[in-house]
This record gives structure tokens, sequence and C-alpha cells, in this order.
């Protein structure tokens, strides 16, 4: 789970890193009130959406008076603020961020993630903050440091200065330094997050440490024990689809194509999207019902797909172990009626009850194209689509 | 030989009385051996009762020491499966399978980390188990579909597996032993752990190994089966049409930061000497062709 900047700087000013002063807002009216709360000469204003690459794609601009305040918050808010990571379709902007301005000396990057390979947390710090990290781990992997740190033992004195000296903290910001790292990981660790990330940290003229940006993502299988995090959750960001999905407890995602599949387990889900990209198709969505599987969440799961007016087509991948393929069928042949079902069905059935599965496709009296392994019903689905 | 599981293995089923862990611990029994195989189950606060016919334990160890199993498999549900873990491997078990999906990823590590310098193997979490094809299963496959023979297979995922042995069993090709590894990003043996295994099996000729988006474990094994392996391997990957930065379901099935794509790891499997197809429908064709 995904949150905004400005309730990731709360998480870290809980627990002592200092943030630039800022509020956030969901009009220009109260940004301007918030600006003059906050005071000073320069402020910035900030789009909080989720998804980074903000400042290149005009959601972050820098105010010298309340005037110039007005005229980004105005300028900024409902935009349609498309970034390297939001996709073409772009993320409309619902809340901004005012913060005041600092005076800044140096950049730094600080970031938490999983390393799966060593299977441990790994801070990672860089003297060149404000950059895309990818690209300086790309390029110039020599400026970026490591630390996987013991689970038990946490992140230790030793290696919190020494991490904080090869990145070029000055001597002045070295207590500060390694107060902020620790707590750092200290968030890492109490809130099951996947993804915490400073970039920038700054030093300011003053020589204070401050987290100018933040991200933070959290591990959805851990959610069951922060619902302070999960509270956070801006269903504004998700796709309306998604939330459907969800509680239904199905496993969906939207893509660009025009073939629904409606797939159990994961692997098989994303398999039978790549097929129907080699036979010449294009997936829609990937969508796994899960190894329990009822004939009500199937029926959820093709109204979901049918939402998507691009939809052509539908491939119904299940092979049965625990779920049978009957069990299938029945609530394939009930969505179909139930949701009058108006794009071609391809359903390729495999496993526990396979015949008895069959037979209910047939004497439904629906037309439903039956399909045996996966490239026979690749290639039927990639057909129908394109009829 | 096959590989970790045989008929002889004796198993502890962790999270017995749960109605998860009974009817799958029912289906083990029924399939081969399985009235032999499944001895025990553990439930603290159920000691002395019986599901089925199977004895409950108190604990991991009481129930080893009782009945001289030496593999469990835990259905635990997800915020105490890692502790069922670590109780397992705290009474020195030869191998924990784990099913339960859904571990939080920070105690994974906790688990992991205590299982340094442990005897014990994890397999999973979030995976469908192991099978040892007409001798025993242990987990959630369905087991009629497999049939004794020599192909080993991995896999992270559940049914892709299925599919995997099904196209396998359509020319004839039995199976040493299938595993499931699991779709989570910490976890117990990876691809390159049970290759390293069917190479040493006198029961296995060759491997199919099935892979997805997300983290390096592939890339890893095809690495060493470069150098060491004397069997031939095939791969398939899954995800090459998933899009970054979406998790696809497995919570370890994600494309991040550009990496663990799945175009990626299918050219490092190749200039591994590793044939790949990128056809999910020709898995077993491809295995055959390597006979």
């Amino acid at each position: 789970m995904k949150i905004h900047e400005y309730q990731a700087k709360e998480i870290l000013r809980e627990y002592g890193i200092a943030t630039p002063k800022g509020i956030a807002c969901f009009s220009v009216d109260e940004a301007m009130n918030v600006a003059r709360q906050l005071g000073g000469q320069l402020w910035v204003v900030k789009a909080q959406i989720y998804a980074g690459g903000r400042g290149k794609g005009g959601g972050v601009k820098v105010a010298h008076s309340l005037e110039e305040v007005r005229q980004h918050a105005g300028a900024i808010l409902n935009m349609r603020l498309v970034t390297h990571q939001t996709g073409p379709e772009g993320q409309i902007v619902h809340r901004l961020l005012i913060e005041q301005g600092l005076q800044i000396e140096k950049e730094y990057y600080v970031g938490l993630v999983v390393d799966r390979r060593q299977q441990r947390v790994c801070l990672m710090a860089s003297s060149e903050g404000g950059m895309d990290i990818e690209k300086v781990a790309a390029e110039t992997p020599e400026k970026i440091h490591k630390v996987l740190i013991d689970p038990v033992a946490g992140l230790s004195e030793h290696e919190a200065y020494d991490i904080a000296q090869k990145i070029g903290i000055p001597n002045c910001a070295m207590q500060q330094a390694y107060e902020l790292l620790r707590a750092l990981y200290q968030i890492f660790d109490e809130k099951d997050a996947s993804l915490v990330e400073i970039n920038p940290l700054v030093l300011t003229v003053d020589n204070q440490l401050i987290a100018l940006d933040a991200k933070m993502n959290f591990d959805d299988n851990a959610l069951f024990r922060h619902l302070e995090i999960v509270e956070l959750r801006d269903l504004d960001e998700e796709d309306p689809a998604e939330i459907e999905a969800s509680k239904h407890e199905l496993s969906y995602i939207p893509l660009d194509g025009n073939i629904g599949c409606l797939v159990n387990g994961a692997g098989l889900a994303m398999a039978t999207m790549d097929i129907i990209k080699l036979y010449g198709g294009s997936p829609a969505n990937f969508l796994d019902v899960g190894g329990g599987a009822t004939a009500e969440k199937v029926t959820e799961a093709f109204k979901l797909m049918l939402r998507n007016p691009k939809l052509q087509a539908i491939l119904v991948n299940i092979f049965g172990g625990i779920m049978k393929c009957d069990v299938i069928a029945q609530g394939v042949v009930d969505a179909a009626r139930d949701v009058k079902l108006s794009v071609p069905l391809v359903v390729r059935l495999e496993g526990t009850n396979v015949e008895l599965g069959k037979k209910i496709l047939k004497e439904s009296h629906l037309t439903i194209i039956s399909a045996d392994g996966m490239a026979d019903a690749a290639e039927k689905v990639v057909a129908a689509a394109n009829t | 030989m096959s590989i970790l599981i045989n008929q002889n293995t004796r198993v502890i089923t962790q999270g017995i009385t749960g109605k998860t862990g009974q009817f799958h611990t029912r289906a083990c029994r029924e399939y081969a051996n399985g009235k032999l195989c499944f001895v025990a189950g553990v439930n603290p606060r159920k000691p002395g009762e019986d599901v089925e016919g199977i004895p409950v334990f108190a604990t991991v160890k009481e129930a080893k020491q009782q009945t001289g199993a030496t593999v469990s498999v835990i259905y635990v549900p997800p915020p105490f499966a890692a502790a069922a873990i670590d109780e397992a491997v705290e009474a020195e078990l030869d191998l924990v399978i784990c099913i339960t999906e859904g571990i939080p990823v920070r105690d994974m590590i906790r688990t992991r980390y205590k299982m340094q310098n442990k005897k014990t193997r994890l397999v999973g979490p979030n995976c469908p188990g192991i099978i040892t094809p007409d001798e025993i299963k242990i987990g959630i496959m369905p087991g009629y579909i497999h049939k004794k023979g020599r192909i080993g297979v991995v896999s992270r995922s559940g049914t892709l597996t299925y599919e995997a042995v099904a196209q396998l069993m359509a020319l004839g090709l039995g199976q040493s032993t299938c595993i499931g590894i699991g779709g989570d990003p910490v976890n117990g043996l990876k691809h390159l752990d049970v290759l390293k295994l069917f190479n040493d099996d006198d029961e296995t000729d060759a491997v199919l190994m099935v892979g997805e988006i997300g983290g390096s474990d592939e890339e890893d094994c095809a690495l060493w089966v470069k150098d060491h392996m004397c069997k031939p391997v095939v791969g398939f990957i899954a995800g090459v049409t998933a899009p970054p930065g979406k998790r696809m379901g497995h919570a370890g099935a994600i494309i991040s930061g550009g990496k663990g794509t799945a175009q990626e790891k299918l050219e490092v499997l190749e200039s591994c000497g590793i044939q790949v197809t990128r056809n999910p429908a020709e898995m077993g064709k491809l295995l055959k062709s390597v006979l």
C-alpha cells in the first residue's frame, strides 16, 4: 500500500525526523491560508499523488509571493498530472502540500528496501540526492552505499556513522544523520514498510538535516496489524475497478488491451496474458480469482471485466485443483446469464471434474467457445476479439 | 530416489485442526502412501485429541519425539505462520513446507535469520507444496494429474505448475518430484537450491524450471546451471506482458526499479545455455525436445 508524501512526513515527524513546515490542503483558498500561516517569503506548492516524477510533470512549483501560491495552487489542483510513473492517462491532483521554502546547501539520498537475495532490509544512501536513484545506480553504482541490516540488532551506531561519512555528511551534522538513519530503520521495521525513501535529504545553509521529500510503501500482508496505516488509504488514487476487486478478494489489474482474462492462480494468469500477446492479441487485464473461487466470485469477476469499454472478448482459463471445474463452469454460466454477456467467451477448463464442467457449459445453450489447452484457447480468443 | 520427500517420509501437520489443514491432510492421506506418511498434527490448545485418527500434540518437538516424523507442513493462518516455522526449526526437523499465503515480509526476514546455521530446510511460504508422484504428496496440488517418472519440476506458482505437469503428462513424461517454491519475496529454497538437488538425484533426467517476474532467483540459478548442471534444464518465465510497478497477484511478482522483468530473465537463461520458450503452451514440448 502506498501513502502520500504529506502522510509519510507526518510519520517521519512522529519519529523525530525534521521536515519542512507544511500543511496539506484541498482548495486554493485553503492553500492561501496555509501559506499565510506558514509565513516567510518562499513556499513550495506540491501536488500530492502517489506517483513519482511530479516535479518534471509540473506538479511541484516554487512560489515567491502569496499571489504565486494562488497561481500555482490553482494550476496544480485538479490538473491531470502525467509523469513517467502515472502512464499517459496521468493522475488527477486532489490534494496539495504547501511547505515553507528552505535555503539548501547540499542534497543526499537515503532509502530502505528489502533485499530479496540477502533476505535483509537494505539501507541505501548516496551523495547524489535529488536525482533519479535508479539512474545513479545504473550509471555510477559506486556512488550508492549500502548496509544490510541485522534484523535482531538493528542498524548499529558504527554502520550509521560509517554510511553517513561515506556520502559526505559534514561532521557538524553527523549526530543528526545518525539519529535520522536509526529512526528511519525504526519506521521501516515498526510499520512493516516495504519502501521508505527520502530523496532528497537536504542539508540547509544553517546545517540542519531535513527530509525535503518522503515516500513510503507498506507490506499489504502486514496491514492487519497497522490500522493506522490503512486509515491513510486514498481511494482517489486507486482504479475504481481495483477497489471493487479488492472487496471481493479478487486480484485484478487493468491493462491496455481488449481481451479480458479470468484465471485461477497468479502464475497461470500471467502466462495467460503472455500467450494472448504471443498469438497477436492484447490482454485487457490481469485477474486471479484465487484458489477458493465460488460462483459469486466468478460473477463479480465478469462484472469487473465488463466495466472496460474496450473489451472485445473474454478468456476463462482454469486449471482446477482444489477448485473444481464444475463449480467454475456453473459460475461462468450463471455469470454469463446474469450480466447478459455481449462479447464472445472462450473457456478452457482442465483438472478436477473437467468433464462435468464441460458438460455444464455445453448444456447451458450459451454461445461459449470451448478450448482445449492454452494455445487453442489463445488462438480462439484472439480470433474472436478480431471479428 | 526423488528429492526431499519419498514414501518413507513421515509428516507432521501444523494447523491440522483448522478447516484448510483438515481438508488437505485428508486429500494427502488419500494419495499413494499418504495413510502411512501423515502421522501427527500440532495444536497447542488441543493436545491428546485426534483428527480422523491422526494424534494431535501440543508442540512440534513432542510430535517428532512421539512419531519420528522429520517433515512438517504448515496451514497456520498468516499472523502465526512464521512462528510455526520457527517452532519446526527449533525442533530440528529436516524440512518444513509452508503453504500459508500472506505472511508479512518482516516476519519472514526474522524467521530466515533464525534459520541461519540450522539444519532445517524451508519450502515456501505461499506455495502449493511438494509431490513425489505415486509415493507422497505434501501440499495442495491435485495428486492425480501426476505420474511417477524422471522429470523434475520447480516453479514459483501453483496452477502454472499443474499446467506444466499436464503438458508433460500429455507427452507421456512422468515426474521424479515437483516443487512449488512459492511466490513470496522472502522464502526458503530457491530455484538454485532445488536445481542442485535435482542435479544430484539419480532418478531425475531433466528439469523444467518455471519462473516469473520479480527478484533475481532465476538469474542466480541460471548462472549456476551454466557451470555445474550436468542434466538438461528448460525454462519458462511468466509475465512478459506484466507492466512495471504492478504486483501481479504474488507478493514477489513485481517489476521494481526496472529490474526483474521476464525479458531480462529469459535473456540470462538463454545466455547460460538454458533453452527457454516464450509460449506457456509449449513447456512440455520443449522439455521433451532436450531428452
